[in-house]
């Protein structure tokens, strides 16, 4: 069992208000990892601390380190971008850009170099295939992305982060905004990817958790609770607190 | 690893270069208030509001032209408030937005925002002077001033109108107020701040104006305080203007003396503006 | 006892009638007041083609929208409008040339780069330079940027058309930086975060995913502004100065057809002569040109909305 991802002491500010209280978690490689706790709880900024997506918003500051290959993603030697390179993510509401569906695979790509439409071509392919999209849409590689369905586009966005052949691929709520059908089309899609990818999701839903991940951390009030493999804690969690939320007396 | 770095590179070249273009609009505007303050400021005294215009620069003053922009933008206002708000309410509370009568006129007071001001001096010339026989009197320039800031307080007045909440109208409507009782007692009374401020800066836009009123007034040589409507007149940007068009530096300083003045009471009306749409603000939250 | 309640219901139907009357005149007049807009356009349509046609029967229109030469204050005069067409565009094109970079570059710092705070500070700084009269800017033409370009180039006219074009071009980036960061702006977040998560810069952000996104309205606002700088009056009769030319070169000075009709309005116009005609003509040609600019620039933003 390898540790892909090392959080250490973690905590995190908006402004005045800590939205994580001291951090300590380690993400297994080549597992679906799962974050669940109540709205509010954290999960969602915690994800985002991963790689870095909250450098975005102003006035945030952080404590404590996440190992990443070694390396605090936080200190200077690590470039956010190259990290986000290998840490992708996958958000909440499907956001493809407003450009074809080829233009928004190729658009990671070829900000990395890469030129030749033959490999282009290529990982456009093998990303919609991954993504398991490539059979509904490959006669309209130019039609635009905001054409497909809302559960086409959230595949189109996981294929546009496998085209960066991600290290890690971090899930941020993807099914929420989806029909059944679609959001079971995912989850089958995050069982496939995991052989090759370390996943970390997001989940409102404790069934979802439960069907899809092989480790579950709960979160509650900016603190985890307790983590372990997905099967103990929802059978046999070590904390009240978390046997409260699992057995829906409270969120 | 070297793409990643020549990619931050062009990153923060890009940041720098659109950092300075935003500097250069601050540095124009700060380049500008300079060379005007440095040049009209000397101008600046109390013979410079009491006197009347001259052919010799150190005698000339801006009274006429302070009395006839003030004479002008009163005119304008006392028909472009009621003529835009009316609109507005009409276009807002009144008229059925699938009927093509309401699309022709939202497109044509689209379009109106774009005609030039020229063209509405052209438009002046041919009916308040010479058809309807105003004259180039304060009058055509008021009517023609009050057809050129229209679709800027019918716009603004439509924004403020729309933002009353529709709690507010049904409210009234379900204590058996008629329209015009719900109009007067609530649209307007909570709209007036956002009609105001939009009304304002339309008045400031007026008080600017230089190129319809010289196709009006044509005369620019006036040493007489107007009486009436249908007086001649100057304004302060004919003023500016004409001391402009002059060989003489000493004019051109004057000229500068008159925008001192002319973008202190712009920057009055639009402070007042401000104030007003904070405290509109404000209340909405 | 019946015979007062017959009357009280009379009283109030014809209350009722009255207030019904009332709210159905108050609906004529407000009808009427929106309709001055109307009158205003069909005014100027009227007011414009009943002179530009009355022009028209003397000068030939062949002559008029084809000929070289513009020498309408002469005693032997020619109406080739061409010249001051060439003016117009001459100065509206190099001025936007200054413009659509700088005020796009704004647009995207604004939206892209500078932090709300500093936005917060400058955007209204931005906002007074918009709120300038055009008079004002043709002052700072005259005694600012046309000594400073003597200083650069020596032999250039005391009245030329670079001093107008720069004026022009500082007067629209407000237009174009205000309208395209609106439309920056509107671009939704989500989208900007997706590119990001990608590992994607701040700079290939902004260019390869906003603008593009916003490019209709961006567009668009570069078209409402050239309209603008065609229709710009006080800076080019007082720093561009008054010799109709054909020519390309910003050095030189030349007319365009807002300065022309000011030339001829400052000057006495016998009311019905010709030369009070030509302002008409050129007044005309003037408001279709602005008229067709502002209908495509609403026409790119309409057909980019039928898209997504």
């Amino acid at each position: 069992m390898n540790i892909k991802i090392d959080v250490k002491n973690l905590d995190f500010f908006y402004g005045d208000f800590k939205a994580l209280n001291n951090i300590n978690i380690e993400i297994e490689e080549n597992k679906v990892t799962a974050f669940i706790g109540p709205s509010g709880c954290g999960k969602s900024t915690f994800i985002r601390t991963m790689n870095r997506m909250n450098d975005l918003i102003d006035g945030t500051k952080h404590v404590g380190e996440i190992i990443y290959e070694g390396k605090n993603i936080y200190s200077s030697e690590v470039d956010v971008v190259e990290l986000r390179t290998k840490v992708g993510m996958v958000f909440q509401k499907p956001n493809p850009f407003p450009k074809s569906i080829y233009e928004n695979i190729v658009f990671g790509p070829k900000r990395n170099g890469i030129k030749k439409k033959a490999e282009l071509d290529r990982i456009v392919e093998t990303s919609l295939k991954d993504a398991a999209l490539w059979e509904e849409v490959k006669d309209r590689l130019d039609s635009s992305a905001w054409s497909l369905s809302g559960g086409q586009q959230q595949r189109l966005c996981i294929a546009r982060a496998l085209a960066m052949k991600p290290d890690v691929l971090l899930m941020d709520e993807p099914t929420s905004a989806l029909d059944p059908v679609a959001t079971s089309k995912i989850e089958e899609l995050i069982g496939e990817l995991k052989d090759k990818y370390t996943i970390v999701i997001v989940t409102h839903s404790m069934q979802q958790a439960g069907r899809i991940s092989d480790n579950t951390a709960f979160f509650l009030m900016g603190k985890l609770i307790e983590y372990g493999e997905t099967s103990k804690i929802f059978s046999n969690p070590e904390d009240k607190r978390t046997e409260d939320y699992i057995t829906g007396r409270f969120g | 690893m070297s793409n990643v770095k020549k990619r931050k590179l062009i990153d923060k070249g890009f940041h720098i270069l659109v950092f300075l273009t935003t500097l250069f609009g601050l540095l124009i505007l700060s380049i500008l208030l300079f060379d005007i303050l440095k040049d009209g400021l000397k101008w600046i005294n109390i013979e410079f509001f009491t006197n009347f215009t001259s052919r010799f620069a150190e005698k000339a003053g801006i009274r006429a032209p302070l009395f006839g922009s003030i004479w002008i933008i009163t005119i304008t206002m006392i028909f472009a408030f009621p003529i835009g708000v009316g609109s507005a309410l009409y276009l807002e509370e009144y008229s059925d937005d699938k009927k093509i009568l309401t699309k022709i006129i939202k497109l044509n007071i689209s379009n109106l925002a774009g005609v030039p001001s020229i063209v509405f001096g052209i438009l002046g010339l041919g009916i308040f002077v010479n058809f309807l026989g105003f004259g180039r009197s304060i009058l055509s320039g008021a009517l023609t001033l009050t057809l050129l800031i229209l679709p800027i307080i019918i716009v603004s007045s439509q924004e403020a109108i729309k933002s009353v909440p529709k709690e507010l109208r049904h409210g009234a409507y379900a204590l058996g107020a008629t329209k015009w009782q719900v109009v007067k007692g609530v649209v307007l009374p909570y709209s007036l701040p956002g009609i105001l401020t939009g009304s304002i800066l339309a008045i400031a836009r007026a008080l600017g104006e230089t190129a319809p009123l010289i196709i009006i007034g044509a005369v620019t040589f006036i040493a007489f305080i107007p009486e009436s409507i249908f007086d001649k007149f100057t304004t302060l940007p004919m003023q500016v203007y004409n001391w402009s068009t002059m060989p003489q530096t000493e004019f051109h300083d004057l000229a500068a003396g008159a925008i001192i003045i002319l973008l202190i009471l712009l920057l009055g009306a639009n402070a007042v503006a401000i104030i007003l749409r904070n405290k509109y603000q404000n209340r909405i939250k | 006892m019946y015979a007062i309640q017959e009357k009280s219901k009379k009283i109030n139907r014809n209350k009722i009638k009255k207030r019904n009357v009332k709210e159905r005149c108050i609906k004529i007049i407000l009808f009427l007041l929106a309709s001055i807009s109307i009158l205003t356009t069909i005014g100027i349509v009227i007011i414009l083609s009943r002179e530009t046609i009355s022009f028209l029967r003397e000068v030939s229109i062949i002559e008029f929208l084809t000929g070289t030469e513009w020498t309408a204050l002469f005693a032997n005069p020619k109406f080739g409008v061409l010249p001051l067409v060439m003016g117009t565009l001459m100065i509206a094109v190099y001025g936007s040339f200054i413009a659509i970079p700088i005020g796009l570059g704004s647009a995207i710092y604004l939206s892209e780069y500078a932090s709300e705070k500093t936005r917060k500070i400058v955007k209204p700084l931005l906002e007074i330079l918009s709120g300038i009269p055009s008079i004002v800017y043709g002052y700072f033409a005259l005694t600012f940027i046309t000594p400073l370009l003597q200083k650069v180039i020596p032999d250039i006219n005391i009245f030329n058309a670079l001093s107008a074009s720069v004026a022009v071009g500082i007067m629209i980036i407000p237009m174009i930086s205000s309208l395209s960061e609106d439309a920056m702006k509107a671009v939704p977040n989500e989208i900007r975060q997706g590119a990001y998560a990608l590992g994607a810069t701040k700079f290939e952000v902004s260019i390869k995913i906003v603008v593009p996104a916003a490019l209709s309205s961006i567009i668009s606002s570069f078209v409402l502004a050239i309209s603008r700088a065609i229709g710009e009056t006080m800076i080019v009769s007082l720093a561009a100065g008054s010799t109709p030319k054909l020519t390309l070169n910003p050095l030189e000075s030349v007319q365009t057809m807002t300065s022309f009709i000011v030339q001829v309005a400052s000057g006495d116009v016998t009311h019905g002569s010709l030369i009070y005609k030509t302002i008409f003509a050129v007044g005309m040609l003037l408001f279709l040109i602005t008229l067709i600019m502002n209908i495509i620039a609403r026409m790119i933003i309409k057909k980019y909305r039928e898209e997504y």
